[in-house]
């Protein structure tokens, strides 16, 4: 059974408009950031979502830790829908569910000890006694690589190096046990040379914690290491999803396909062979119809102007909203 | 062919509270004309401060402490305070007002962030309007917007948009700007530092395929300033590489890629993710770079290096010729 499992989720963020503006206009607009979106989280494995920025990907991962509540859909985690609960329920509930945020310096409080913020997350919970968190905050540390944690404890954030700041960030979302991690771009801030050590301690956190991970990304390039399914989103919706070989090595939809080929490889003799999508995403205001990618397809027919296609699958794992399948 | 471009023993150094750190030490290289040099390293290795010093724009308290930048200027432009004269001309003896004059004209640069280096209270024509007339006082108004769109179409963006504020463009397009208005005044060397890395892959494949047609076009000899090895292996045809303000490693593309010399070189590349190899293993380089106000003696990869030797604690290695063609800094290849 699906750890998380989100169905025909909408997300929709009304737009800010000025006084005089919303007397003469009747309706509010929405930005349709995430628009039906299903999806199947298995316990235990690590899905990659991707997709350029304003693809909606960051929202649908604060959606399955409900940082944000859906406009319409459910969320099922553990068999029981979180779409709508608050209160104490919720701060229960975050107890097993955990986000990382992007930029490991601005998630950092600049005045407060790493240490300390690693423990702060057991005291809004009202776990332990001060000495208890301490000792659990420690025992975190070292568990992130930041050892011994004695030394590092009482280090304020800019005392720390960017691959560092990012272990505590780690830290923090492990602290509490936690079943279900979303990672929003954990790499994207560090250089090349710890990247590979970061994504190391992730794979082993989720080893020794029995982690399902949602790794939120748009190098596309590092997702293929970590991931073992993939989802690919477009303008608020997922276009394809599948194994990361059925994605990366047979991709249907010509998005993907572009995608894909758009990445530098990292050897001068592997020219690109793909076609780049000309264009850019467009506003998620007011999204094309039919299919959200036709105007940039380059295999666009007449039906996909009218019909949005379907998401349906088309081998065992490998989903596609396109008409070409 | 002759030279864009020369740097002899630069240096480059910041005066902080904390002491002198040496950004950029001693960095000797050559350009040739219509080449695509690449710049790679980690943060803080001192491959923008260089790129800058190229221009003369280190921001405080940064300084040239030391060396000369020689480019190649092909006739007399005139000046108000000294003509400059053509042929190799040191740029570090110039005056402000040479130096001015040169900039856009002669040398380039496209700067890191494309999101706060456009003036929010002006149209995008009104950027290109007085870049254009800083240079040439006497031209139209209209005369200069043209040149403008000119430029712009070539990248994919409507010549009618140049009445548009920054803030109505994305960020690829606002890149494209930044693009432009280098490109404008016809420059011969044009350096651009990490143009595409706010960037979704489309848009920056997009860039750097216009960025190609264009060097090609307007002949240009092209720094590329970037952390992203991807990026150089589609675009650059010399890849230098820095560690801790100090060149390691200089050689062709297919070189560097293929049998890069310094262990600094080689393990950067076994650490970048490659998209058509999902089984290579990933490794990551110990430990951290070293402080630059307090260096340490030797080749500064040594305590991180694993093949560190006791001369590597104590030497500089020079920068000498490698099996390959190109010039690397390493102990390991010493006396051949």
């Amino acid at each position: 059974m699906a750890l998380i499992e989100a169905k025909n989720v909408k997300m929709y963020f009304p737009v800010q408009r000025g006084f005089i503006d919303s007397l003469f206009k009747g309706e509010t607009t929405f930005v349709r950031a995430i628009d039906d979106v299903s999806l199947q989280i298995e316990k235990g494995e690590t899905l990659g979502l991707a997709g350029e920025s304003g693809s909606g990907k960051t929202t649908m991962g604060r959606l399955c830790v409900r940082l944000l509540k859906p406009t319409e859909g459910q969320i099922i985690y553990d068999g029981e829908d979180i779409a709508d609960i608050r209160g104490k329920e919720l701060r229960l509930l975050r107890r097993r569910l955990q986000f990382t945020f992007q930029d490991p310096t601005s998630s950092l409080n600049p005045r407060l000890s790493v240490g300390k913020a690693i423990a702060d997350a057991l005291k809004f919970q009202k776990l332990g006694t001060p000495a208890e968190r301490k000792e659990k905050a420690e025992e975190v540390l070292e568990k992130v690589g930041l050892s011994p944690a004695s030394s590092f404890y009482d280090r304020l954030p800019h005392q720390l190096s960017g691959g560092q700041k990012q272990r505590v960030v780690f830290g923090r979302a492990i602290i509490m046990d936690p079943e279900f991690v979303v990672t929003d771009e954990p790499v994207a801030m560090v250089d090349v040379s710890i990247k590979a050590q970061l994504l190391e301690l992730m794979l082993d956190l989720k080893k020794d914690l029995d982690l399902t991970y949602l790794f939120i990304s748009h190098d596309l390039a590092t997702a293929r290491h970590v991931c073992d399914r993939i989802a690919i989103m477009y303008l608020g919706r997922v276009i394809e999803l599948g194994d990361r070989n059925q994605v990366y090595e047979n991709p249907l939809h010509p998005y993907t396909v572009g995608l894909i080929g758009a990445i530098p490889v990292p050897d001068p003799k592997a020219r690109r062979s793909e076609a780049i999508p000309p264009g850019e995403i467009p506003s998620p205001i007011d999204p094309p119809s039919g299919c959200r990618f036709h105007p940039r397809c380059p295999k666009c027919m007449e039906k996909c102007k009218t019909e949005d296609p379907e998401f349906r699958e088309v081998e065992t794992g490998h989903s596609v909203a396109c008409h070409l399948f | 062919m002759t030279n864009a471009l020369r740097i002899q023993d630069l240096t480059v150094e910041y005066k902080t509270r904390r002491g002198v750190a040496r950004a950029v030490d001693r960095i000797r290289l050559s350009l040739e004309e219509n080449r695509t040099l690449g710049l790679a390293g980690e943060s803080g290795c001192g491959k923008s401060t260089l790129g800058r010093a190229i221009m003369r724009l280190v921001p405080y308290p940064g300084q040239i402490a030391d060396g000369n930048i020689y480019i190649n200027i092909d006739e007399d432009i005139p000046c108000k305070e000294g003509d400059i004269p053509k042929g190799e001309v040191d740029i570090t003896e110039l005056n402000e007002e040479q130096m001015r004059v040169l900039r856009g004209k002669e040398i380039a640069y496209i700067f890191q962030d494309p999101m706060t280096s456009l003036n929010p209270m002006l149209t995008i024509g009104s950027h290109f309007v007085q870049m254009i007339r800083a240079h040439d006082p006497e031209i139209e108004k209209e005369e200069a917007l043209d040149r403008g769109k000119e430029v712009l179409e070539g990248l994919g963006i409507l010549p009618e948009r140049v009445t548009d504020y920054p803030h109505q463009f994305s960020g690829g397009m606002r890149q494209r700007v930044m693009i432009g208005l280098g490109l404008v005044l016809r420059p011969r060397l044009l350096i651009s530092d990490e143009p595409t890395t706010s960037l979704d892959v489309i848009v920056e494949a997009q860039i750097l395929e216009q960025m190609a047609e264009l060097k090609k076009k307007f002949n240009l000899t092209m720094i590329l300033i970037t952390h992203n090895l991807g990026v150089l292996a589609q675009t650059a045809d010399d890849i230098a590489i820095m560690y801790c303000g100090r060149l390691v490693e200089l050689a062709s593309v297919e070189n560097v890629f293929e049998a890069p010399q310094h262990p600094y070189a080689q393990a950067l590349l076994l650490s970048v993710p490659d998209v058509t190899k999902p089984d290579k293993k990933l490794v990551w380089i110990p430990g951290a770079p070293p402080d630059l106000v307090d260096p340490i003696p030797g080749c500064m990869f040594n305590p991180r290096c694993p093949m560190a030797m006791d001369i590597c604690k104590t030497q500089v290695p020079p920068l000498i010729e490698s099996e390959t063609g190109g010039l690397v800094a390493c102990h390991l290849y010493g006396g051949k």
